[in-house]
């Protein structure tokens, strides 16, 4: 106990914004080869291609074995550039870090995959490539194909696979990888939702029982909260909190660059959408009126949401609906002013509506939320598959009375009526 | 389970110059090397009609060409084997040799997705390139045994020094690569120079020609190129007409030692900010 297994400390990454642009040519190293005497160091003339950006920051952790700790923070914020460096991908600019033990890198599903190759074949390239002994994968073969599920088609190429099987068997290999350091990206961002939560069991497993160091990056929050008893929130490439998990993860719905910070105005004049166009959802913004989760919906909890619609000419919408996906697309809610028997008029020029959602029953997860707009004849004005993508927050905090759990999408209320 | 405080203790720091070589990390990578190899020899001739009979067809149809221009038209003279023998004894490292360093140059770019999401050792990949060939080479060497039977040639026992030369061949290759495949991350140019730069060192090799061509004072210079010796041993090895090979292997050797330590040092410097730039 007590024993630091990764320290960083300072850790700094640099990137010239050439480089952040693409490879270069030969001849364009040439040109600048070239000009170089005539151009002094940091002054005033020199091009854009030197500019620099810092992906990461001054960032000291301190990890103890046996810790599961969750990255958080938006995008751009350095995460995967911190995981990156951790895992000997790409060398910091500064500071040093030491891990102590094997260390197991998962930043994507299926790292080594080819699709030429079978199913067999590709659990051995990716795990040895993720760091296995032939021996090793020898041994754990059977129950990989077993947690993977594809047992017919071990022998048929992968590119015959559905895209769910793919996934899979990616991360079966992963999951059974069982290094002292485990550090994971976001892998859990795919596959159905049953196999998402045995992904997580799987995750929680290896963290609680085998005592194994994890870090783990995610934008589930859900997971995140489930898994670790520590995180670390990064912006813009700092580490600005740590500490336990439910305190850090407030601290990142509050935060205001969240992609779709709740209260805000979210423009979507360029999100995809079909329809007639005579009126149009340009902008949206939801909140709770819950202030303990940041403005953030959470389950049972109200939700409203405003609207800015655009209007080409006057006319009537008898149904306007705000619609919520899971992130595979299927619809939970739809929320249609048909169903209220309200209809709108409304005149040419921009509109603000807004509607209320009294009890949203939607367990904590991602969402995204789409719209609709359709006039009396079935007209469709506008129609939005997906506009943004919305959290709804399981908070552990005081007030909100509920742990995140992992039962299905939709919340319900229960009695107990009768115990012998 | 975890071993209790491992001995494995991994520091990151960021790179300073010229780094040594990590052998002993490279050492400990044999597996995955291995299943390298064997993912590049099953991808090879994945979809294709005539699978690895390509390994077979690719130095007999350069043979009949250069028969035909060399041989027949412009009469080279070589060395009192019949030309298809003497084009293909040739044909068949330097093929190997041309497809090695090829694939191993762009064995960065092509696994690019490996780079940025994984780490292992960056050498493996134009390695494996390299020992992937091996079995094209040995496909095509019985070919040529094949072919020698044809022509009622008997095999000297110099052919047991087959290894050595094959091994030369190989680290020719590679050294070159190391190179190439580095350089290539960061300037997609080397990718177009590749192909001219086979066509030219075909040339700089006793491949269509006789060695015995080369006047006198150049050869020492000509000998610091590998694949000559390579291309001259196995001629040796076929025919006892052939010279043997002396003071230009040694220099073969030595100019292959120096380029493959170099290479490998720039190559470990260079592999620090692959994933930056890929």
């Amino acid at each position: 106990m007590g024993h630091a297994v990764i320290r960083a400390e300072r850790l700094g990454k640099q990137y010239r914004i050439s480089q952040v642009r693409g490879p270069r040519t030969l001849r364009e190293d040439l040109v600048d080869l070239a000009r170089a005497p005539f151009r002094r160091r940091g002054s005033a003339g020199a091009s854009a291609d030197d500019a620099t950006v810092w992906a990461l920051r001054e960032v000291s952790l301190e990890i103890q074995r046996g810790e599961v700790v969750g990255i958080i923070g938006g995008n751009g914020a350095g995460k995967s550039t911190l995981l990156k460096i951790l895992s000997r991908i790409v060398a910091p600019t500064e500071g040093w870090a030491q891990i102590e033990g094997r260390v197991g890198s998962l930043l994507e599903a299926g790292t080594g995959f080819h699709s030429e190759l079978t199913g067999r074949e590709n659990v051995y390239m990716s795990g040895a490539i993720l760091g296995m002994r032939k021996a090793e994968i020898d041994r754990k073969f059977d129950e990989i194909i077993a947690f993977a599920d594809v047992g017919p088609f071990l022998d048929t190429p992968v590119k015959r696979y559905s895209s769910g099987m793919q996934v899979r068997l990616a991360f079966a290999v992963a999951a059974h990888l069982e290094p002292e350091v485990l550090i994971v990206d976001e892998v859990l961002a795919v596959g159905d939702a049953e196999f998402q939560k045995k992904c997580l069991g799987r995750m929680q497993d290896v963290a609680r029982s085998d005592g194994r160091t994890v870090l783990f990056v995610s934008h589930n929050m859900d997971a995140v909260q489930r898994l670790c008893t520590r995180a670390v929130l990064l912006e813009r490439g700092r580490s600005i909190a740590a500490g336990a998990t439910p305190a850090i993860v407030a601290q990142y719905l509050a935060r205001d660059d969240a992609p779709s910070s709740s209260g805000a105005w979210i423009d979507l004049s360029s999100v995809e959408r079909t329809g007639t166009g005579v009126a149009r959802v340009v902008q949206a913004r939801y909140w709770s009126e819950d202030t303990v989760a940041g403005g953030h919906p959470y389950p049972d909890g109200p939700l409203t949401v405003g609207l800015t619609i655009e209007t080409a000419s006057a006319c009537t919408i008898p149904s306007l609906a705000v619609t919520l996906y899971d992130m595979l697309g299927t619809k939970l809610v739809n929320a249609d002013t048909i169903a209220a028997g309200r209809t709108l008029r409304l005149e040419p020029g921009e509109h603000r509506v807004t509607l209320r959602i009294p009890e949203l029953h939607l367990n904590p997860g991602v969402y995204r939320m789409g719209f609709w707009l359709a006039g009396p004849l079935g007209a469709i004005y506008d129609y939005v598959p997906i506009g943004f993508e919305l959290e709804v927050a399981g908070l552990q905090a005081p007030g909100l009375g509920r742990a995140p759990t992992d039962d299905g999408m939709v919340t319900c209320r229960l009695e107990l009526m009768d115990a012998d | 389970m975890p071993q209790p405080a491992s001995a494995t203790v991994t520091t990151i720091r960021p790179p300073k110059g010229w780094a040594p070589l990590d052998l002993r990390e490279f050492a400990g990578a044999h597996e995955l090397l291995y299943f390298l190899v064997l993912r590049s020899l099953k991808l090879r001739y994945k979809q294709t009609v005539l699978g690895a009979a390509w390994a077979v067809l690719q130095p007999l149809l350069t043979m009949a060409v250069f028969t035909v221009v060399f041989g027949r038209l412009a009469r080279l003279d070589s060395d009192g084997l019949p030309y298809p023998v003497f084009a293909l004894a040739a044909l068949v490292p330097w093929t190997y040799f041309a497809n090695a360093l090829a694939q191993a140059s762009n064995s960065l770019v092509e696994q690019h997705q490996l780079l940025t999401k994984v780490y292992f050792p960056r050498l493996l990949l134009p390695l494996a390139a390299v020992i992937a060939g091996l079995v094209d080479l040995a496909i095509s060497f019985i070919v040529l045994l094949v072919v020698l039977a044809w022509y009622g040639i008997t095999p000297t026992v110099q052919l047991v020094a087959v290894p050595a030369f094959a091994l030369l061949a190989a680290a020719s290759a590679l050294a070159p690569a190391l190179w190439l495949a580095a350089l290539n991350v960061r300037y997609r140019d080397v990718r177009h120079v590749i192909p001219f730069l086979v066509q030219i060192w075909l040339f700089a090799t006793p491949v269509v020609y006789s060695s015995t061509l080369v006047p006198e004072r150049w050869r020492p210079l000509y000998a610091l190129n590998p694949m000559g010796s390579v291309v001259d041993g196995f001629r040796w090895m076929i025919a006892p007409a052939g010279h043997a090979p002396g003071r230009e292997l040694a220099l073969a050797f030595a100019s292959v030692a120096i380029l493959l330590t170099a290479g490998l040092y720039f190559f470990r410097r260079m592999e620090r900010s692959f994933a930056d730039v890929v």
